[in-house]
C-alpha cells in the first residue's frame, strides 16, 4: 500500500468560503439571472389604497403597447386553489394566507393588483404605468399606538410549535413587585423594520412543453430561504403534479427571514408562464420590496423588582405586536426573562393588533432582539436604581436552570461570555456615573447587555455519493443565503470520510436533492450538518463492508469502532498502517459509486430534559455627539458562546453581520408608516436607513469554548441570529451611560437625544 | 384667444413607444452592437441584452451601489447611466476586471483575492459592486486612512454587514500596493 498523504481536518479551521470564486468574479448566478431564450418580463401593479375594492381595472392601453403580451388582473386570472390549506407553507402563521389577484379586495397598502407581462422588461416597465385603477376606499387601521385597546390573544396553529405562548404566571408578582425596595417599569416602542437584502425578490419561470397533465414543465429559479417551501406552494395552489416542477436557488442574495415564506412574485410569475406557455421573470423593485412581510412594530412594558442585594424577584414583561387582518404573525418576545435569570414572581403576556398591513414575517432574531432589548435595558435601570455595577447584577442573577420549563440548559457558557468580554473591552475602568466620560465635544458611554437565542435541530434528509473517480458529492435541498452552509458542509463532509475538501462537491437548493426545510431560525448548520455528517457514515459502513470483502483483507472482524477515516483511507484506529484507499474501496463495488442517503432526526429522547441555546454577552461604546445627538458605535465586543465553531472565518462573519444588524437597529432602522394612506414612505434605500461602512467602527469577536453534545451529534449552536440580540440593549445601556438619558424606543434617531 | 388644448393630450400617454436603436458598447474590451429600447439602462443593457449579470440589481435608483461598474476607469452606478449614453467609453464590469486591471486576464484581480481571504462578503449580491467601486477608489487615490475607506466606500451597502472584513480586504491590497 502507498503510503498516504496527510490531509488536515478542515472543521474548526478558519477555511475561505468554498463558493468563493464564483462571488467575486460575478459568475454566481441569482434568482433574476438564469437567461434563457424567448423569455418575457412582468412588472407588478400595485395598490395605491390601502383598504377597500377595485372599482375598476382600465388595461386597455397598456394592452395596446406594442410588446405587450398579457395584463393579469383578479379579472382574468385563472382557476387557483380554493382552500386556505393549499396556500400554507411552512413558515405560515394561523389564518388565511394572501392570496394575490384573488378577487377585487385590497387589504393592505401596496397589494399586488395587476401583472403586466411584454417581451422586454422595458417595455413592461412602462406598460404597467398606463394600468388605471379605480378604487372604492374604505377606512384602514395601521397605528399600532392608537389600536392598542384591540390587543387580543393570538390564535394558535402549526406555527405555535416552534413559537409557543409565553409560561404561564408563577409566584405572586403584583404583591412582591409592590414591596420590592427596589424596582423600575418602562415602555418600550419599536417601530417596524423590513428586511431589506440586496437582491430584489425575483423568479425567473423556464417554460417547457409537456409535463405529466400536458400543461407545460417548470423549472423555477427563484429567491427563497428554502427551494422545497416553494415548490410545495406552487404545486398546491396551481394544482401541478409535483414532477414538473423543478426549483433552484444555489445562491441567495441575503434573506434574513424575507424568503422563509414563498412571495407574490413567485405566484405572479408561474401563472403567467403556464398562461403564456413561455419563459417569464418577475422582479420587484425596492418599493415593492416593503409590501409583503416586516418585523412587526411593538409596543413592551417592563417591570423588575429585587431586593437590597440585587437578588431579582419579580419580573413582569407584556408584549403586544402588530398583525395583518388574515394572520396572527407571533414571535418569542417576553418569555426570555423566565429563562435568563430566576426570579421567583413571574407575570408575561403577548398579544396581537390586527391591522390593516402585510402579515409580518421573521426577520433576524424575530422577538428575541425585540425582547431582549426591552429586558437588558431594564436590568441596567435596576442597576442603577441599585447603585450596582450592571455586569455585576447579571452575574448576582445568574442562573444555570431555564426557570420556564424547569430544566437545566444543555450548555451555557454565557458567565466565561461575561469574563471574557469583560476583560477585551476594559469594562472594570467603568466609572458608573453618566456624562462622565468626555472627548472634545462628544460624550462617551459604555454599555452592556445579554443574548440568547434558541439552539434548534429540524428533520434533513442528506445523501453522499463516493463516486468512481473517488470524489465525494453530497447534496442536500437546503440553501446557503451568505451564511456559509456550501463551506460547512464540504468541511464536515470532508473531515467525516478523511478527504480533502477538494475531493467533496456538496449541492444544495435544488428541489431534485434531497429533502430539507427552509433555511431560518440559526438550525441549518445543526440539522443539515448532522445529516451530512450521518450520511457520509453510512457511506464510510457500505466502505467498511467493502474492505471486509476484499481478498485476504485485514479488516475481517473489524468493527465501526474499530476503524477511522483519514488521509483518503479507511484505517484501523489501533493500527494505522493497517489501511486502504478510498478509491481501491470504491474500485471493489462494480463498476459503481457507493451512495447512501439518511433521514437525520433531532435525538428528542436526548434532547427533552434540556433547554437549547446560545448565549452572548455584548459590551459597547458609544460616542455622542452634544450638539447634534448623533450617536457613532466606536467599539464593540461581542462574546458568544455557541457550541462548537466549525469554521472561524465564516462564523466570525455571521456575527460581526449580526453586529452590524444591531447598529442599524438600534439607532436606524423604522419603516415610517404614513397612516393618512397606510403606506410604508420611506420605501427606499435612500430613506430606509440601514448602515452602511462609515456607520461602523471596532467589531471585536470571541468565541467561548462550548462543549455540549446534547444539542446536536456535531456539538453546534447556530449562528445567524446570537450576533444582533444583545446589541440593542448594549447600545441604548451606552447611550444612558454617555447621556444621561434613557432611551426606550427604537431606533434611537437624533430627535430622541435633543 | 389662446387656441384650446386639445382634449386629453396632455394627459393621456400615446400607447405606441419610440423604436429600438442599435447601441455600439463596448464592454470588457470587446464591442458589442445591441437593438435595445432608446431608456434602456447600462444596467439593464448589461444583464438582460449581454448576459453580463455579474452586475447586480438592487434599487434600480443609485441608492445601493450594487450595480457599480467602472466607465473609463471611473466607477459609476450603471442603474442611473442609459447604455446609449456610453457609446464609445470603455466600460469594466466584474467579469472583466482581472483582464483590464492586471497582467493576468484568466487570474483574479488583487481585490478579488482579498476580499475571498477577508471574508469580506457573505451572501455574494453586493460583492462585484463592492470590487469595482474599489478599483475606483484606488484610481482615485484619495483614500488614505480607514476613515477615508469607510467614507468613500459607503455608497456600497452591504446588507449582510460585510463591512469591516471589505476596509480589511481593501486596506490589504492598499498597503501591498505602497510596499
Amino acid at each position: 500500500m502507498s503510503t498516504p498523504q496527510k490531509i488536515n481536518k478542515s472543521v474548526g479551521k478558519p477555511i475561505s468560503r468554498v463558493d468563493g470564486v464564483e462571488k467575486v468574479t460575478g459568475k454566481a448566478k441569482y434568482a433574476a439571472e438564469f437567461n434563457v431564450p424567448d423569455l418575457a418580463y412582468g412588472v407588478v401593479v400595485s395598490s395605491a389604497i390601502a383598504k377597500g375594492k377595485i372599482k375598476s381595472l382600465d388595461t386597455s392601453d397598456a394592452l395596446a403597447l406594442d410588446g405587450v403580451l398579457q395584463v393579469f388582473t383578479h379579472e382574468n386570472r385563472p382557476k387557483i386553489a380554493w382552500f386556505d390549506i393549499s396556500y400554507n407553507d411552512q413558515d405560515a402563521p394561523p389564518g388565511s394566507p394572501f392570496r394575490p389577484l384573488y378577487d377585487a379586495t385590497i387589504k393592505y397598502s401596496g397589494q399586488p393588483i395587476a401583472l403586466v407581462v411584454a417581451e422586454t422588461f422595458e417595455v413592461a416597465r412602462y406598460a404597467a404605468t398606463l394600468i388605471r385603477a379605480d378604487y372604492e376606499e374604505a377606512t384602514h387601521e395601521t397605528d399600532l399606538e392608537a389600536n392598542l385597546h384591540k390587543a387580543r390573544k393570538p390564535k394558535s396553529g402549526i406555527a405555535s410549535l416552534l413559537k409557543p405562548p409565553p409560561p404561564k404566571p408563577r409566584g405572586d408578582f403584583d404583591k412582591v413587585y409592590e414591596e420590592d425596595p427596589n424596582k423600575i417599569t418602562g415602555r418600550y416602542v419599536h417601530a417596524a423594520e423590513h428586511h431589506n437584502p440586496m437582491e430584489l425578490f425575483a423568479t425567473t419561470v423556464v417554460f417547457e412543453k409537456g409535463g405529466k397533465d400536458g400543461k407545460g414543465k417548470l423549472t423555477i429559479y427563484d429567491k427563497t430561504q428554502g427551494v422545497t417551501n416553494s415548490s410545495m406552494y406552487v404545486s398546491q395552489v396551481f394544482n401541478i403534479p409535483s414532477d414538473d416542477i423543478r426549483v433552484l436557488s444555489p445562491y441567495m442574495g441575503g434573506g434574513f427571514g424575507s424568503g422563509l415564506r414563498p412571495q407574490y412574485q413567485l405566484f405572479l410569475s408561474v401563472l403567467a408562464a403556464r398562461e403564456l406557455k413561455r419563459s417569464v421573470r418577475v422582479s420587484l423593485t425596492r418599493q415593492q420590496m416593503f409590501t409583503f412581510g416586516h418585523r412587526p412594530a411593538t409596543v413592551q412594558n417592563v417591570a423588575l423588582g429585587a431586593l437590597e442585594d440585587g437578588t431579582l424577584n419579580a419580573l413582569c414583561h407584556d408584549a403586544t405586536g402588530e398583525t395583518s387582518q388574515f394572520e396572527d404573525y407571533t414571535e418569542i418576545v417576553v418569555s426570555w426573562g423566565g429563562m435568563l435569570y430566576p426570579p421567583k414572581n413571574v407575570t408575561m403576556e403577548y398579544k396581537v393588533v390586527p391591522l390593516d398591513v402585510y402579515s409580518p414575517l421573521d426577520m433576524r432574531a424575530p422577538g428575541g432582539v425585540t425582547g431582549m432589548h426591552a429586558l437588558e435595558v431594564a436590568m441596567d435601570e435596576l442597576a442603577y436604581n441599585l447603585g450596582m455595577d450592571p455586569l455585576q447584577l447579571r452575574l448576582k442573577n445568574y442562573t444555570d436552570i431555564d426557570h420556564n420549563e424547569d430544566r437545566p440548559f444543555s450548555s451555557k457558557e454565557l458567565r466565561e461570555c461575561f469574563r471574557q468580554g469583560a476583560e477585551r473591552f476594559g469594562w472594570s475602568s467603568r466609572n458608573p456615573e453618566p456624562r462622565s466620560m468626555k472627548k472634545d465635544h462628544n460624550l462617551i458611554g459604555w454599555g452592556m447587555a445579554t443574548g440568547i437565542w434558541d439552539a434548534n435541530q429540524m428533520p434533513s434528509r442528506a445523501e453522499a455519493v463516493l463516486m468512481v473517480n473517488g470524489k465525494l458529492r453530497v447534496s442536500c435541498a437546503t440553501a446557503d443565503i451568505g451564511t456559509g452552509t456550501y463551506t460547512i458542509m464540504t468541511q464536515i463532509a470532508a473531515d467525516t470520510l478523511g478527504m480533502p475538501m477538494e475531493d467533496v462537491l456538496f449541492k444544495l437548493g435544488d428541489t431534485d436533492l434531497p429533502f430539507s426545510l427552509i433555511s431560518g431560525g440559526s438550525w441549518t448548520a445543526a440539522s443539515v450538518g448532522s445529516a451530512v455528517q450521518e450520511a457520509c457514515q453510512a457511506v464510510g459502513k457500505s466502505l467498511l463492508k467493502l474492505a471486509k470483502k476484499m481478498p485476504a483483507s485485514p479488516f475481517k472482524g473489524v468493527k465501526w469502532e474499530d476503524i477511522e477515516f483519514a488521509d483518503s483511507h479507511l484505517r484501523l484506529k489501533s493500527d494505522q498502517s493497517v489501511a486502504v484507499s478510498l478509491q481501491t474501496l470504491v474500485d471493489q463495488n462494480g463498476g459503481k459509486a457507493v451512495r447512501e442517503s439518511v433521514t437525520s432526526l433531532p435525538n428528542a429522547f436526548k434532547q427533552k430534559d434540556y433547554t437549547r441555546s446560545a448565549h452572548s454577552a455584548v459590551f459597547a461604546e458609544v460616542m455622542v455627539d452634544e450638539d447634534l445627538g448623533t450617536v457613532k458605535v466606536t467599539r464593540v465586543v461581542s462574546a458568544i458562546a455557541a457550541g462548537r465553531i466549525l469554521n472561524p472565518k465564516t462564523s466570525r462573519s455571521q456575527i460581526l453581520g449580526g453586529m452590524v444588524w444591531g447598529i442599524s437597529k438600534a439607532l436606524e432602522e423604522e419603516s415610517a408608516m404614513d397612516h393618512n394612506f397606510g403606506r410604508f414612505m420611506n420605501h427606499s434605500l435612500a430613506e430606509y436607513h440601514v448602515a452602511v461602512n462609515a456607520d461602523i467602527h471596532d467589531l471585536d469577536v470571541i468565541f467561548v469554548e462550548e462543549h455540549d453534545d446534547i444539542v446536536n451529534p456535531l456539538g453546534v449552536k447556530g449562528l445567524g441570529e446570537i450576533g444582533i440580540v444583545g446589541m440593542p440593549a448594549a447600545i441604548a445601556n451606552a447611550v444612558f451611560h454617555a447621556t444621561g438619558r434613557r432611551v426606550r424606543d427604537l431606533p434611537i434617531t437624533l430627535d430622541k437625544l435633543l | 384667444m389662446m387656441p384650446a388644448v386639445e382634449s386629453g393630450t396632455l394627459e393621456k400617454r400615446p400607447p405606441s413607444l419610440p423604436s429600438v436603436q442599435t447601441v455600439t458598447l463596448t464592454v470588457n474590451g470587446k464591442e458589442t452592437k445591441l437593438q435595445i429600447a432608446p431608456w434602456t439602462t447600462l444596467l439593464d443593457a448589461l444583464r438582460e441584452y449581454m448576459d453580463l449579470t455579474g452586475t447586480k440589481k438592487g434599487c434600480d435608483h443609485g441608492q445601493c451601489g450594487a450595480c457599480t461598474v467602472l466607465v473609463n476607469d471611473k466607477r459609476i452606478n450603471s442603474c442611473l447611466s442609459l447604455a446609449i449614453m456610453q457609446e464609445g467609453a470603455k466600460i469594466t464590469t466584474i467579469e472583466g476586471i482581472a483582464g483590464t486591471y492586471t497582467d493576468a486576464p484568466a487570474g483574479l484581480h488583487p481585490l478579488q483575492k482579498s476580499f475571498i481571504e477577508r471574508d469580506a462578503f457573505q451572501c455574494g449580491y453586493c460583492t462585484p459592486g463592492q470590487i469595482c467601486s474599489a478599483v475606483g477608489l484606488m484610481n482615485e487615490g484619495n483614500a488614505k486612512t480607514t476613515a477615508d475607506i469607510r467614507e468613500l466606500m459607503s455608497g456600497n451597502i452591504c446588507r449582510c454587514g460585510a463591512y469591516t472584513n471589505i476596509v480589511d480586504a481593501i486596506e490589504d491590497v492598499l498597503n501591498e500596493k505602497a510596499a
